[in-house]
């Protein structure tokens, strides 16, 4: 059974003007269990929003998610926040940390709303990024580089069988970039976590086996006038 | 950790929030403790008498004057009228009291050693006055402003007020420092009322003309007054009978019966003040509540992507919710334990004043309903106005507000 399925999924948005636009018409897409996915995609063309549906965030008006084997779009708002919070871990481009809270408690958060708070493990985790000795540092005591590490560690806290990378190495530069990208894959190898990782750049596009351009799973055909 | 984490990061408001908390509880608390301790000092405190008889007119001025040691006594009444309701099998304990001089403001009583019952304890080494000598037996509150001590000396003032140029020759020793009562007598000094009636300047007007007692002469009764006569009764019916006969068939005296109702009415007749200070307390309150709304209200908007965060790492809605409603207990559980210590500054000072002003102690530490409820009652209102906020937070948009988007 592959970790995660769509199917039929439709999500449109009403724009500016008045008009729905579908954005979003994936007849079938999946990952299988330690998948590592890369997806392009022209800007403003939905994966992000991809990202957010799989996440449980957004709800598409057709279709079914199903994760894990359980139907994301049947669940209530808070059943998704749960199962987002124990099975999906979260990479941002611009890293959303918390610049009220050192980078163990950053961690902490990841594990809080899930399984609950295992300091031992946050510390690992950071150790396991390199950053034993700045679990007290706020997020603006640390580089970009380091803020990113601290946001992969996040994501791996609760223990997820899914990784979602939405632009992870946009704000680094390119040394950094690499560094990170095979901090993350290696990572989600050794936690056995499948990873769905969205990006513009060609560099880290060619480090995946599979590259799935949104375009060629997303048959947006028609725009629908509300 | 969320809760602590914001009330951190927004410290500067979080503390002035809080003061405006404290302020309010602390004046909710303080108003009632005020109100309930002085009441029940004025009114039904242990003052050891039933009952006064004073000069015909107001009861209120007969009771101020002489037991609170306020006011200026309506005028006095004839020895006679002393002996007389003294020798009434019916009461217990008759005490005349005479007033009309002071030792720097402090009120210098004349009157028997029977007034002192077992509610005064003379402090070691003093002893109480022997009515035949210039002795004086001092209240605590008085030796500890005056420096009057035992075997101290002193010339007492002509009048109720203090005036320099007052001054009497007759010098009184102190035999005796009371331990404090706490009440009005711990602002007295008490003589013999015979040396009242020997004062220079003083002049008797028992009989309706004056006299002036000579040294060594022995002052006929019909010549002395009294101030009033403190009454303690055998029974609580003595006090209808008499209340009877004084007040209401005769026209000679007045009855000031029962000492706590005639207080009573005084603290209802004021009780349009207490009306207005628990409004005004209450105001705070309200304001205090509406600033903790407005605090939280006002950072929900720069905490949006925190919340979607939050959301995002799988928080609840609910769980955001509860959050900002916390932070507003928080706010104001923070706020009402500062608010115990501007209660206990407002009832300090406040009861310096009474006590130099009545001699009655208000006790901080003495339990009120106040205490309890105005901070249980404020954090109450602390969580209700995090609802709002709480709301707005809630209805965050987690998609929208998780940027950039690609």
């Amino acid at each position: 059974m592959p970790l995660l399925e769509i199917n039929n999924l439709v999500k449109s948005y009403i724009a500016p003007d008045g008009e729905r636009t579908t954005i979003l018409n994936i007849p079938e897409f999946g990952l299988e269990k330690g998948e590592q996915v890369a997806l392009e995609g022209r800007s403003g063309s939905g994966k992000t929003t991809l990202l957010n549906i799989i996440a449980g965030i957004l709800r598409p008006e057709q279709g079914t998610v199903r994760l894990n084997g359980v139907e994301m779009t049947s669940l209530s708002e808070a059943g998704r926040d749960r199962l987002r919070a124990e099975n999906i871990g979260y990479v941002f481009q611009t890293f959303n940390l918390l610049q009220g809270y050192s980078a163990l408690e950053n961690v902490e958060l990841g594990m809080m709303f899930g399984r609950g708070v295992d300091k031992a493990y946050a510390r690992a985790l950071l150790d396991q990024v390199g950053l034993a000795d700045r679990i007290h540092h706020r997020p603006r005591q640390l580089s970009v580089g380091q803020q990113q590490r601290v946001a992969l560690a996040r994501a791996l806290a609760n223990h997820p069988k899914l990784v979602l990378a939405d632009e992870p190495t946009g704000n680094l530069d390119e040394h950094h970039a690499a560094e990170a990208l095979d901090l993350l894959r290696g990572i989600c190898d050794e936690h056995d976590a499948s990873l769905l990782l969205v990006s513009h750049d060609p560099g880290v596009l060619d480090c995946f086996e599979r590259r799935t351009n949104l375009s060629d799973i997303s048959h947006v055909r028609e725009t629908v006038v509300a | 950790m969320i809760v602590r984490r914001s009330l951190a990061q927004h410290l500067l408001s979080t503390l002035i929030t809080a003061l405006s908390v404290a302020l309010g509880t602390g004046l909710v608390m303080s108003v009632f403790a005020i109100n309930a301790q002085t009441r029940k000092a004025f009114t039904g405190g242990d003052i050891g008498f039933d009952a006064v008889l004073g000069a015909r007119g107001s009861q209120l001025q007969i009771i101020l004057n002489s037991i609170f040691h306020l006011e200026t006594s309506p005028g006095n009444i004839t020895w006679e009228q002393y002996k007389e309701i003294r020798d009434d099998r019916r009461v217990k304990r008759a005490v005349p009291i005479a007033v009309g001089d002071n030792y720097h403001g402090f009120r210098i009583v004349g009157t028997t050693e029977k007034v002192f019952d077992n509610r005064y304890k003379v402090r070691e080494g003093g002893r109480l006055f022997d009515a035949s000598r210039r002795e004086a037996v001092v209240g605590s509150f008085v030796a500890a402003k005056t420096g009057l001590a035992l075997n101290s000396k002193f010339n007492p003032y002509h009048g109720l007020i203090y005036d320099k140029s007052m001054r009497h020759k007759e010098e009184y020793v102190v035999v005796g420092v009371l331990e404090p009562t706490n009440s009005p007598a711990d602002r007295v000094i008490w003589i013999p009322i015979e040396g009242i009636f020997r004062m220079e300047g003083h002049v008797l007007r028992g009989t309706g003309e004056e006299f002036i007692p000579e040294a060594g002469q022995e002052i006929p009764d019909e010549h002395k007054e009294a101030s009033a006569v403190l009454l303690e009764f055998r029974s609580k019916q003595v006090g209808i009978t008499l209340d009877h006969t004084i007040n209401r068939q005769g026209k000679v005296a007045t009855l000031a019966w029962p000492i706590g109702k005639v207080m009573g009415d005084l603290f209802d007749k004021m009780g349009w003040i207490h009306r207005i200070l628990t409004v005004v307390a209450y105001l705070v309150v309200v304001v205090a509540a509406g600033s903790i709304l407005a605090s939280i209200y006002n950072t929900i908007n720069e905490r949006r992507r925190e919340i979607a965060i939050l959301r995002a790492l799988g928080a609840k809605k609910r769980t955001v919710f509860t959050v900002i409603v916390l932070e507003a207990t928080a706010i104001a559980a923070i706020g009402t334990i500062f608010g115990y210590v501007v209660y206990a500054i407002i009832l300090g000072s406040a009861s310096l004043v009474v006590r130099a002003q009545t001699g009655v102690v208000l006790d901080v530490l003495q339990p009120h309903m106040s205490l309890y409820l105005a901070p249980l009652g404020m954090i109450a209102m602390g969580a209700a106005a995090g609802l709002l906020p709480a709301f707005r937070a809630y209805k965050t948009d987690v998609a929208e507000h998780i940027i950039p988007t690609s």
